[in-house]
């Protein structure tokens, strides 16, 4: 891990590992969608709109994992002062709150039909409603300090304390009562959700998550890019 | 005499001489609760129906407006380097600090909430639930507000992002605390929302001092 502290070794690897994760993104978004819109069956009971699921299921999947990776990294910035991880949370932020809103979003279509309203204040939704407005303070607090580092800091300590909201999240429907279902995937007994349905799904979570890669590594790249303008800027002003 | 006292002496009397903050902390909890009468109607049955909600939200905005101000006047004054460079553990001084603001700000609340839920047409029988839960969800809400109010030291426009950063990780406490009064409305056990919001103030309470300290060091730095 501490091999890639240095900026120049992050770089080459980051330049090798986004060509494959975009094309991987780009194979599965095809194939995912394709068995997704035409290929696997309506369900029985929501007929077409349950296609939804294939958008809404791997977009709230990714807000709880974008979070999750964010606290490690939070975690190694505290611990081992590592300076890549401080970037990566920072790159990370915007991109877990985009997954979290596509999946209120979507949520919110999928309910009109389904249960007759748009918004219900049922424990799921109102716990990544919560994770949402976490994402949204943590971009706040990065952004608050004159001196970047200060930021990021007091982020990282921001994401670790928040951390608490993610197996809130993810129990919400068994815990309590809900009119969201539970997990029909990540089961102790196995998925119970037909393969027809399976398959595509897991295929648009690969797409999600390469999606996920290719941009924080662009965006760790792009903010790797702007230390530098500034650090020569100041080089320049200074000599 | 132990750090953790001597803070809290000095805490205590600071808010003694300089008496207006922590009235003004009751005295926002109590026009807010008394203006939304005003707002809603003052129809005895629906006032009864959003009480407990009400208070508890207030309660809720009365500790987040006094919370900037925790260790602000410390860091502006370098009193707080000082308590860095201090031996002592940093943890208790933040936890001297947070018990002292809890008995400055969170205690006259608790004690006013029964009075407003009087006034706003409470049952007699939810009132000891709610005084209940409020002395148990105000030191949380104290201590989390901690840990906001020490990341944002230093930066624009502080006030303003404590809330948005402490509002959401407020919204357990409200849940239960809510929870405790209704289920004494309606004749429903009491004890099981009272013991997680015990939960939730214990856990807070052994590990939002380390995170809150954890925050002015680097505040410091």
């Amino acid at each position: 891990m501490h091999r890639y502290a240095n900026p120049a070794q992050f770089l080459r690897l980051a330049r090798a590992v986004q060509p494959w994760a975009a094309a991987l993104t780009a194979v599965c978004l095809v194939a995912g969608l394709y068995l997704g819109i035409f290929a696997s069956p309506p369900d029985y009971q929501q007929g077409e709109s349950v296609r939804i699921m294939y958008v809404h299921v791997p977009a709230a999947w990714m807000a709880l994992f974008v979070y999750t990776v964010m606290a490690a990294a939070s975690f190694a910035a505290l611990v081992w002062k590592h300076p890549l991880a401080d970037l990566f949370a920072k790159a990370a932020a915007p991109i877990g709150a985009g997954f979290t809103l596509i999946a209120l979003a979507t949520g919110s279509l999928w309910g009109k039909p389904m249960w007759g309203a748009w918004w219900v204040w049922d424990a799921r939704l109102t716990s990544v409603l919560v994770l949402f407005f976490l994402y949204l303070g943590h971009m706040a607090l990065t952004n608050a300090f004159d001196e970047p580092t200060r930021g990021a800091r007091a982020a990282a300590i921001l994401a670790l304390v928040g951390f608490v909201n993610v197996p809130i999240i993810k129990f919400s429907v068994d815990w309590w009562n809900t009119l969201h279902q539970p997990s029909s995937v990540l089961r102790l007994d196995g998925p119970t959700i037909d393969p027809s349905m399976l398959w595509p799904l897991l295929l648009m979570a690969i797409a999600f998550t390469g999606y996920f890669l290719c941009l924080v590594i662009l965006r760790m790249r792009a903010e790797i890019a702007a230390r530098r303008v500034r650090a020569l800027r100041f080089g320049r002003t200074a000599g | 005499m132990s750090p953790f006292l001597a803070v809290l002496r000095r805490e205590l009397r600071l808010a003694q001489r300089q008496g207006s903050d922590s009235l003004v902390a009751l005295l926002f909890f109590v026009l807010a609760v008394l203006i939304v009468p005003f707002g809603v109607g003052p129809d005895p049955d629906l006032l009864r129906t959003v009480a407990p909600g009400l208070i508890w939200v207030m309660a809720l905005l009365a500790a987040l407006l006094s919370m900037d101000r925790l260790f602000l006047a410390d860091h502006e004054d370098g009193s707080l380097e000082l308590i860095l460079l201090s031996p002592h553990p940093l943890e208790s001084v933040v936890l001297a600090k947070c018990l002292a603001h809890w008995l400055t700000t969170g205690l006259p609340v608790v004690v006013a909430a029964p009075l407003l839920g009087l006034m706003l047409n409470m049952d007699a029988t939810s009132l000891v639930p709610l005084v209940a839960a409020l002395a148990l969800g105000t030191p949380t809400l104290t201590l989390v507000g901690a840990i906001g109010a020490a990341l944002v030291l230093g930066a624009r426009r502080g006030g303003v992002l404590v809330s948005l950063l402490v509002l959401p990780l407020y919204i357990p406490v409200l849940i239960f605390g809510v929870a405790a009064v209704d289920a004494a409305i309606h004749d429903f056990p009491v004890r099981p929302h009272l013991l997680i919001e015990a939960a939730i103030l214990l856990a807070a309470l052994a590990l939002a001092p380390w995170a809150c300290a954890g925050a002015l060091r680097h505040a410091a730095e």
